[in-house]
């Protein structure tokens, strides 16, 4: 480095973090954003999944399939920018829990692997066995996806150094209810006539499955792990803010606001994550009860990553805005995926 | 049980082997389709919405499976790879993070317009978008190669220890990222993936000019392919001879591994071929239990750039172990020998063009059948020389593979995983090999096979009935 005006600012980026920003915080917020970005996004992909197996005509599988194909790619994309930034922002914690979560992770890729490929290998043949079977590898990756993220989340929470627990279980299959209302109200949005009000009616029903759910995965893990209380001002007014919002959804699902109750589903999501952020902050990681602040990377590399990601992340969002405005409206009954 | 350091290597190695087959077919087709697709709207001739349609459904399918065998790999370095990434995270977790938000949601988002969209948006947004995949899936492997080329060629650190693990800082980002083997690795990547997708599509129509089925599609498929090839091919053999100069250079036990040289020598001939004499020596092509076809003085001309008398370091005087030389040395003549040959398909091609006679050889286009998938394959072998060259060491002379391994994996966790991919990815390249043969077979507009009497007649184009 012979520039002199380079070289200071790369001193000066080595010295301190960005406008003495609390950057850890900030890293430790924005990752549990783009996971609950992830399952909110993907979410609603994962929930078209588990409805499809409730769909028995050729039409309206077709339909199902149109309604998520320009979009599923793009949504799976924040769980590799949310792995990409915990790399590089929490290195050791990613190492950890990665690595702690063996299997666990291959699940979710194995899970990914076959909701990726099934509506692709769906469209190119149409007799029933092949059909079928590529159905069927369509429900049961969009159900262990989210089942196995949830379980992951769970543990990471809960400090599980096995599988799962019986709290981080109940996480997973609360991730899998909240996906289902999620792919119910995009297929609000999304669709018409029969299909819109029979998913309606399953959304309605795993709302409450899920109210029930995370209400027990917190019980359950506040008698089990220290770090988690369910008697926290912030605890509580997460869970008031989800019961108001599921009673939001069902009321505009009722009457037909679709995209009021697309929100109420994003807040849930988005609450869901703040409520395990909440619970686990100033740790990081409770099994080897590192804190936020010990487990960050250094200071060049971080502010490096953040000026990078202050840039990006906006950049995206007008990408994400380009690409659902140039598809927006229901699908065609008509339509299919290919 | 297995040794879970060998069952995660050998899990790396299968998990990257079939993963970049995709990438490859999507960074070379990239071009191919932003060309069609500006001709398309340009011209509005049928032929290159035919070309763009067809392409662009191979893109799609490609783009789909690099999606979710690309996560994987991302995953496996935090799995399986547990003490590389907390030794190598300050320096490696940023471009990865990087390459997710600069290059992977630009291709992602725009793919899906690109796809689904023609009828749905404007030409100029159409256009667009084809230009703004292309770009992604090119920033893609700029930051993925930063990463792997700081591997190759670390710069720009320091290392502390922690709790007896080294641990990598960055000092120097622009000397870590800009690292001298990073520009050498861009561009013999990208034009090798240039290279694959032409020869591809050269193959695939070659096969149906064989068979009498051709159409104006195939031909134009044809010409496009060969008028690349005639361009990619010869520059990838320059531009990789320099390469070679460069890793004789940088990583000098690297070169001698592709030259099975174990003694520091000078005026060292490069060994042309080298038969084995018994089957240990296939093993371990050691000259002098072989029998050597040698053109002397070369590989000092080559690693020197001119030197008959420049002197080769030898693997016995690097200290640490050596990688496994036999397949380092035969992927090496494997990858050069192929690139040597599309130099003289591309170059048979192009003669046969300019005689007006591109269709009528059945040589030449069986010859281009054959060789469809060889660019990939070549792209693989370079690969290979390129990360079992690097052995022992993960990141050149800073941690060893072993080391790298996460520390609580046990064997029946790794084995478990490693013959779960096994079984997958057999799985997955026969599906996406049965789909891309599905989309050749019934989206191209092809002549029925007609019967061998037939055969020249005048334009028989969908008037011919086929028998089956």
């Amino acid at each position: 480095m012979t520039d002199p005006l380079a070289a200071t600012t790369l001193s000066t980026l080595a010295d301190g973090p960005l406008f003495g920003l609390p950057l850890a915080k900030l890293w430790f917020g924005l990752i549990f954003a783009v996971l609950g970005t992830f399952l909110f996004l993907d979410g609603f992909d994962f929930g078209v999944g588990a409805l499809f197996a409730t769909r028995k005509t050729d039409a309206e599988r077709e339909q199902l399939l149109a309604a998520i194909g320009p979009f599923w790619d793009g949504n799976e994309v924040w769980l590799v920018v949310f792995g990409g930034m915990l790399f590089a922002v929490f290195p050791t914690i990613y190492a950890d829990l990665f690595s702690r979560h063996y299997l666990l992770m291959f699940g979710i890729l194995a899970a990914l692997i076959l909701r990726g490929l099934a509506p692709e290998m769906y469209e190119q043949r149409h007799d029933e066995a092949w059909q079928r079977w590529w159905g069927r590898s369509f429900v049961v990756g969009s159900v262990t996806a989210p089942l196995f993220l949830g379980i992951f989340t769970g543990n990471w929470l809960f400090g599980v150094d096995g599988f799962a627990s019986v709290a981080s279980l109940l996480v997973g299959l609360a991730v899998v209810a909240l996906t289902v209302v999620d792919g119910a109200a995009y297929l609000g949005v999304k669709t018409r006539g029969d299909v819109r009000s029979e998913t309606r009616a399953m959304g309605l029903l795993a709302q409450v499955v899920y109210l029930l759910l995370a209400v027990a995965a917190v019980v359950v893990g506040s008698q089990t792990v220290d770090h988690v209380t369910l008697l926290s001002a912030p605890v509580l007014a997460l869970l008031g803010a989800t019961v108001l919002l599921a009673v939001t959804y069902a009321v505009a699902s009722r009457f037909g606001r679709w995209y009021v109750a697309f929100v109420a589903v994003a807040g849930q999501v988005y609450g869901l994550v703040a409520l395990v952020a909440t619970l686990l902050y100033p740790m990081i990681d409770p099994v080897t009860g590192l804190a936020v602040e010990e487990a960050i990377v250094s200071t060049l590399p971080l502010n490096l990553t953040s000026i990078g990601a202050a840039f990006l992340l906006p950049l995206i969002t007008t990408y994400f805005y380009v690409l659902y405005s140039a598809f927006s409206g229901p699908v065609e009954e008509a339509e299919s995926y290919a | 049980m297995i040794d879970p350091v060998i069952a995660s290597r050998l899990q790396f190695a299968v998990t990257t082997i079939v993963h970049i087959i995709f990438p490859v077919m999507s960074m070379g087709l990239a071009p191919f389709l932003i060309y069609f697709t500006w001709k398309e709207i340009r011209t509005n001739e049928q032929i290159y919405e035919q070309l763009r349609s067809f392409w662009t459904k191979i893109f799609a399918i490609s783009f789909v499976v690099g999606t979710v065998t690309g996560i994987v790999l991302e995953f496996e370095f935090g799995t399986n790879f547990a003490a590389f990434s907390k030794t190598a995270g300050e320096l490696f977790g940023g471009p990865l993070a990087i390459e997710g938000m600069m290059a992977f949601m630009l291709e992602a988002t725009f793919l899906g317009i690109f796809i689904f969209g023609r009828e749905r948006v404007s030409d100029r947004l159409y256009m667009l978008s084809s230009v703004l995949v292309g770009l992604g899936t090119w920033l893609s492997a700029v930051w993925i190669l930063i990463a792997n080329s700081w591997m190759q060629t670390p710069r720009g650190f320091d290392i502390a220890m922690e709790s007896g693990q080294p641990i990598v800082l960055l000092v120097d980002p622009i000397a870590a990222y800009a690292n001298p083997r990073f520009p050498w690795m861009y561009v013999h990547m990208q034009n090798a993936a240039v290279l694959s997708v032409a020869l591809f599509m050269a193959g695939v129509a070659a096969y149906f000019v064989w068979q009498n089925r051709d159409t104006e599609f195939w031909r134009k498929t044809m010409k496009i392919a060969i008028a690349v090839l005639l361009v990619s091919a010869p520059f990838q053999a320059i531009h990789g001879d320099a390469y070679g100069r460069h890793v004789a250079e940088t990583q000098p036990q690297k070169f001698a591994a592709m030259e099975a040289q174990y003694e520091t020598d000078s005026s060292v001939g490069l060994k042309l071929l080298a038969f084995p004499t018994s089957v240990e020596s296939l093993t371990d092509p050691r000259a002098e239990n072989l029998f050597v076809v040698e053109l002397p003085f070369l590989a000092s001309i080559l690693a020197s750039g001119g030197d008959p008398g420049a002197t080769i370091t030898g693997l016995n005087d690097v200290p640490t172990e050596d990688p496994p030389v036999a397949i380092v040395f035969w992927a090496f003549r494997a990858m050069v020998g192929l690139g040597m040959w599309f130099i003289l398909l591309a170059f048979w091609g192009g003669f046969r063009w300019y005689q007006g006679t591109l269709f009528e050889d059945d040589l030449l286009a069986k010859a281009f059948v054959g060789s469809s998938i060889l660019g990939i394959l070549t792209v693989e072998l370079g690969w290979i020389v390129t990360e079992v060259g690097r052995q022992p060491w993960v990141i050149q002379d800073v941690l060893k593979t072993h080391a790298g391994v996460s520390p609580g994996l046990t064997g029946a966790e790794a084995l478990v995983t490693l013959a779960g991919f096994v079984g997958v990815y057999t799985a997955l390249l026969g599906l996406y090999t049965y789909v891309i043969a599905r989309i050749i077979r019934n989206e191209a507009p092809t002549k029925p096979p007609t019967p061998e009497r037939e055969r020249d007649a005048p334009d028989s184009v969908g008037v011919v009935p086929s028998d089956d």
